[in-house]
């Protein structure tokens, strides 16, 4: 299968201080990839750098190919003719998200303009269906509303349809249902999973919640730091976790059924990323970190089928496994 | 089993509310006729969505604002007036934590110095005795007097918390209510938190009162846990089983609502419509328009609390007794 | 809306009836007119006949109703000094006045505006440095400092245009120059401010995530939802016009309004300090009142709530 999107040693600096320390990542046409990670973690940092949506003072390396073709750094144009139309976005916070001044039907069809070869009437047309797609009833009249008038599933519901506006092959939802209530949230993700299997869109999960994540992707990336520590299936990795932060954050995560136990807390906090720990950075807060990973950070290397982990006791399995092939 | 420490009896409150700058006056009902105990050394989850009533409840509970009606009883006594010798010595025995531990610090003091306010306050032991209760403190909460110098701009949101916590405990607390305590912090930092206030309650066998809207947490921490929407319980049962085997169509969509690991979405009970909007509170069940199950007697006819077994009430037309327990 | 504007004009009204009543009892308190106009040698026979011939010998509560009961009846005194209708002196005055600060309100809007807009947009650039440094000069120099300034430098060292005086449009420069500094920076300041808030909000993203080019991320995005606070500060400058140029009225020797204010003030003439006051707070209300019919116009949020109510 041909790849969507394909990111190689992406690296974002803020003032000189790095916060993604090279992060790699391979999407297949219409694959869900899940991306879990604490505050700080760099999860969202990634595809907003992919995007060229930092701020100017974000100093940005590295490769990211859409379809073959590197977008990092290319012109003005370009980009906006990727964003919205190739890739679309849609963001954590509902009531901020949308242009409070313009009319639904101004924002909608602002990005139908953008991406559509669509004239007149037809544009008012398709931004009603697009309405109807995402479930707001009466879509002519509520085309005339501004966002104060919705409530916050309903705006991250039009957020949707915005982003389906430019037919795009991928969705980017950054934490889009942090904010709401668990009810709403069962809706949205509803919503996004229907959308994607109809449209055949590729689609990458941007979440705290490992539940959220585990539900809805196929592949799960987990990173820390500004990088990705671990990624796997997303079956595979939450019945059988091997970094040890991914370890941690299941089982810091309370059961819902079952008997209870004590969480396993993971102790200390994420590093100051302008203060970053020498080899490892997980290396702090590890119960099982031994002298060799303060020395140098691990790569992220395969160590099955589609599973990779960047640790340094994955290495040693796997040059032991190696080793024992090669002889 | 002793007397319950805090007896919450059909506590209602309601608000004025304007709809939008122009709209007429509705009356809000944020509260209404709320009735709980909790017993000594136990904790009550209380779980609901935006508009549920959950934290009015709360501030209701720990005197923060009175009801219209119903009564809260602690330690056996009606809450004192405000203001008076009593209710100080009554709020001494009542803290609260909230979500926003930032919010809820000042900037510009040291952090230990906060957590010595409540005893310079209450007037509570010598200068040398305060400091070395704050010391106690700290390590209570797993800081140390390094920590305690330290502004609050300068702590992770986990350790704010923390001296959150210990500033609640100075006065030696037998009851905390704490809102949405976990909820601004993330997973690995949640479960360091949450299991410092299980060994707390167990050390000083402190009773709590924990709102939430995550279920997972509220489980971990509950004996018993309360489900509300729009101002009422629709459910209320000891924890492991309320979320093993949910009755209420609410606390049933809640429980599927919540994503698990190695859980796949089959079988997902997805309610449909907004969430409840406290302004405009619909006739019979407040629940019936988004309710799966819902029939014309919903529609008209508010359903009263009722014992369907066990330790478990429910408050729908649906759920009555034992007979519908077996059949579920 | 109707509810909205109803409570805003009685709230103007209000305004109006203090501004009034402060300005009635201060100058009241602080003085006694016939001494100040008469001087103190005037024979006691003689001020006695100007209290009586102006009322100033009645009851203070009784001379401050006949004063309301006149304005109601559009009647706002005669001078005490020369005895002309109050109203008429002030508004031969106004001309003068808005031939410097209408202009400036142009100059101010033209420079402020576009420089704040620019200092945003290329937040920690040279350019924006030299736009804050400018503006914090012009925000801090207070407008007599500069004026004097103004006048050492253009007239009095190379002496191009003249110091003061009405006798050409070459007089009005400098006035002119010195209420458009501050002001301009003023709203240099706040415009940045205004731009800058609005550029680090969530929908800016979100309209470049879609594909918007920036310039019109700028111009359909950002531009509508700063004008909100900007026009706040507008309004209030447009509520100066009339009454803003005292210190520079008076440094210049212009004979505009703020001047006679200046002389009535200092000669207690009551009907004439009362006309000017009256006027300006008539102008500022209404300036405020034409700024919440903006924000009505310019924010959703804040109209159609009352329009389905």
């Amino acid at each position: 299968m041909p790849q969507l999107v394909s990111i190689e040693d992406l690296r974002v600096a803020f003032n000189g201080v790095p916060v993604l320390r090279g992060v790699d990542i391979a999407l297949q046409k219409g694959e869900a990839l899940g991306l879990v990670g604490e505050s700080g973690s760099g999860k969202s940092v990634t595809w907003l750098a992919a995007l060229g949506l930092l701020p100017r003072h974000a100093r940005v390396s590295g490769s990211v190919r859409l379809e073959g073709r590197e977008i990092l750094g290319a012109p003005a144009a370009e980009l906006d003719h990727v964003r919205g139309g190739r890739v679309a976005m849609i963001f954590q916070d509902p009531a901020s998200a949308l242009n409070p001044v313009l009319t639904i039907r101004r924002q909608l069809c602002e990005a139908l303009a953008l991406h559509r070869d669509l004239q007149g009437n037809a544009v008012k047309a398709e931004a009603r269906r697009l309405l109807d797609l995402v479930g707001i009833p009466d879509a002519a009249r509520r085309l005339e509303a501004y966002p104060h008038e919705f409530s916050g599933g309903q705006v991250q519901r039009i957020m949707i349809a915005m982003a389906l506006a430019g037919n795009p092959d991928l969705l980017i939802a950054d934490e889009p249902t942090t904010a709401l209530d668990a009810t709403i949230q069962a809706q949205i993700l509803e919503l996004l999973s229907t959308i994607r299997s109809e449209l055949n869109m590729a689609m990458v999960l941007i979440s705290h919640d490992l539940g959220v994540v585990a539900e809805n992707c196929d592949r799960v990336a987990v990173m820390y730091a500004g990088r990705i520590v671990e990624e796997a299936p997303s079956n595979q990795l939450f019945a059988d976790p091997v970094h040890p932060y991914a370890q941690g954050l299941i089982g810091a995560l309370p059961p819902l059924d079952g008997p209870r136990r004590r969480l396993t807390a993971i102790p200390g906090t994420v590093p100051d990323p302008a203060h970053m720990p020498g080899g490892c950075a997980f290396a702090p807060r590890c119960a099982l970190a031994s002298d060799p990973c303060g020395l140098a950070a691990p790569s992220l290397a395969p160590i099955a089928d589609d599973r990779s982990v960047a640790c340094i006791r994955a290495e040693s399995s796997r040059r032991a496994l190696l080793g024992i092939a090669a002889e | 089993m002793s007397a319950p420490l805090v007896e919450v009896a059909a506590i209602s409150r309601s608000y004025s509310m304007r709809s939008g700058m122009f709209g007429r006056a509705t009356a809000v009902h944020a509260v209404d006729g709320v009735s709980l105990t909790i017993a000594r050394g136990q904790t009550l989850g209380l779980v609901g969505e935006s508009g549920s009533g959950k934290s009015t409840t709360g501030r209701i509970v720990l005197g923060l604002e009175p009801p219209d009606r119903g009564e809260v009883r602690f330690d056996g006594k009606p809450m004192a007036t405000p203001g008076t010798a009593a209710w100080r010595g009554q709020r001494a025995r009542m803290q609260m934590i909230f979500q926003d531990p930032l919010g809820a610090l000042d900037r510009r003091l040291p952090v230990a110095t906060q957590i010595r306010e409540p005893l310079d306050i209450h007037g509570l032991g010598t200068a040398s005795m305060r400091e070395e209760r704050v010391r106690e403190l700290l390590r209570a909460v797993e800081l140390t007097p390094v920590h305690g110098a330290r502004y609050p701009g300068a702590l992770s949101g986990g350790q704010r918390q923390r001296i959150v916590l210990a500033r609640a405990l100075a006065t030696k607390p037998d009851f905390l209510v704490c809102d949405e305590p976990v909820s601004a912090l993330d997973v690995s930092i949640q479960a360091q938190v949450v299991n410092l206030l299980a060994d707390l309650q167990a050390q000083l066998g402190l009773t709590l009162l924990f709102i939430s809207h995550d279920l997972r947490v509220v489980r971990q921490i509950s004996n018993i846990v309360a489900v509300m929407y729009l101002g009422r319980i629709v459910e209320i049962g000891s924890a492991d089983d309320l979320f093993a085997r949910p009755e209420h169509p609410y606390t049933q969509a809640l429980v599927s609502a919540s994503p698990a690991p190695g859980r796949r979405s089959a079988g997902r009970i997805v309610l449909s419509g907004d969430p409840p909007n406290p302004a405009a509170r619909p006739q019979g069940c407040a629940f019936h328009p988004r309710c799966p199950r819902a029939i014309a007697r919903c529609a008209s006819e508010v359903p009263a609390l009722e014992t369907v077994g066990g330790d478990r009430q429910v408050a729908c037309h649906l759920v009555t007794g034992a007979v519908t327990r077996d059949a579920a | 809306m109707g509810r909205y504007f109803a409570i805003r004009i009685g709230r103007a009204a209000l305004t109006i009836v203090l501004v009034v009543t402060f300005a009635f009892v201060v100058l009241r308190l602080s003085g006694d007119p016939a001494l100040m106009i008469l001087g103190p040698e005037a024979p006691p026979e003689v001020l006695a006949a100007f209290r009586k011939a102006w009322g100033l010998d009645d009851p203070i509560w009784a001379q401050y109703f006949d004063y309301f009961g006149a304005i109601a009846k559009g009647e706002l005194g005669r001078s005490m000094r020369d005895g002309r209708p109050a109203i008429e002196l002030v508004l031969e005055r106004i001309p003068a006045t808005l031939a410097l600060t209408l202009p400036a309100f142009a100059f101010k809007v033209a420079l402020g505006i576009p420089a704040g807009i620019y200092a945003a947009l290329h937040r920690g650039s040279g350019i924006d440095r030299a736009v804050m440094m400018t503006a914090v000069a012009g925000f801090t120099v207070p407008s007599f400092v500069l004026a004097l300034v103004l006048v050492l430098v253009f007239a009095v060292q190379l002496g191009w245009l003249p110091s003061g005086g009405q006798d050409s449009w070459r007089h009005a420069i400098l006035p002119i120059a010195t209420l458009s500094l501050g002001g301009a920076a003023v709203l240099a300041r706040f415009t940045r401010s205004a731009m800058l808030e609005v550029l680090g909000q969530p929908y800016i993203r979100t309209a470049s995530a879609k594909g918007v080019p920036w310039r019109k991320v700028v111009t359909s995005h950002a531009l509508p939802n700063a004008a909100i606070p900007t026009v706040t500060i507008l309004g209030f400058m447009v509520g100066t016009l009339i009454a803003g140029a005292v210190v520079v009225e008076s440094v210049f020797a212009w004979p505009g309004v703020g001047r006679l204010l200046v002389v009535a003030v200092a000669n207690r003439d009551l009907a004439v300090v009362q006309c000017i006051l009256l006027l300006v707070a008539m102008t500022m209300v209404t300036s405020n009142l034409i700024v919440d019919f903006l924000y009505g116009f310019l924010d959703p949020r804040l109209r159609t709530k009352g329009a389905h109510a």
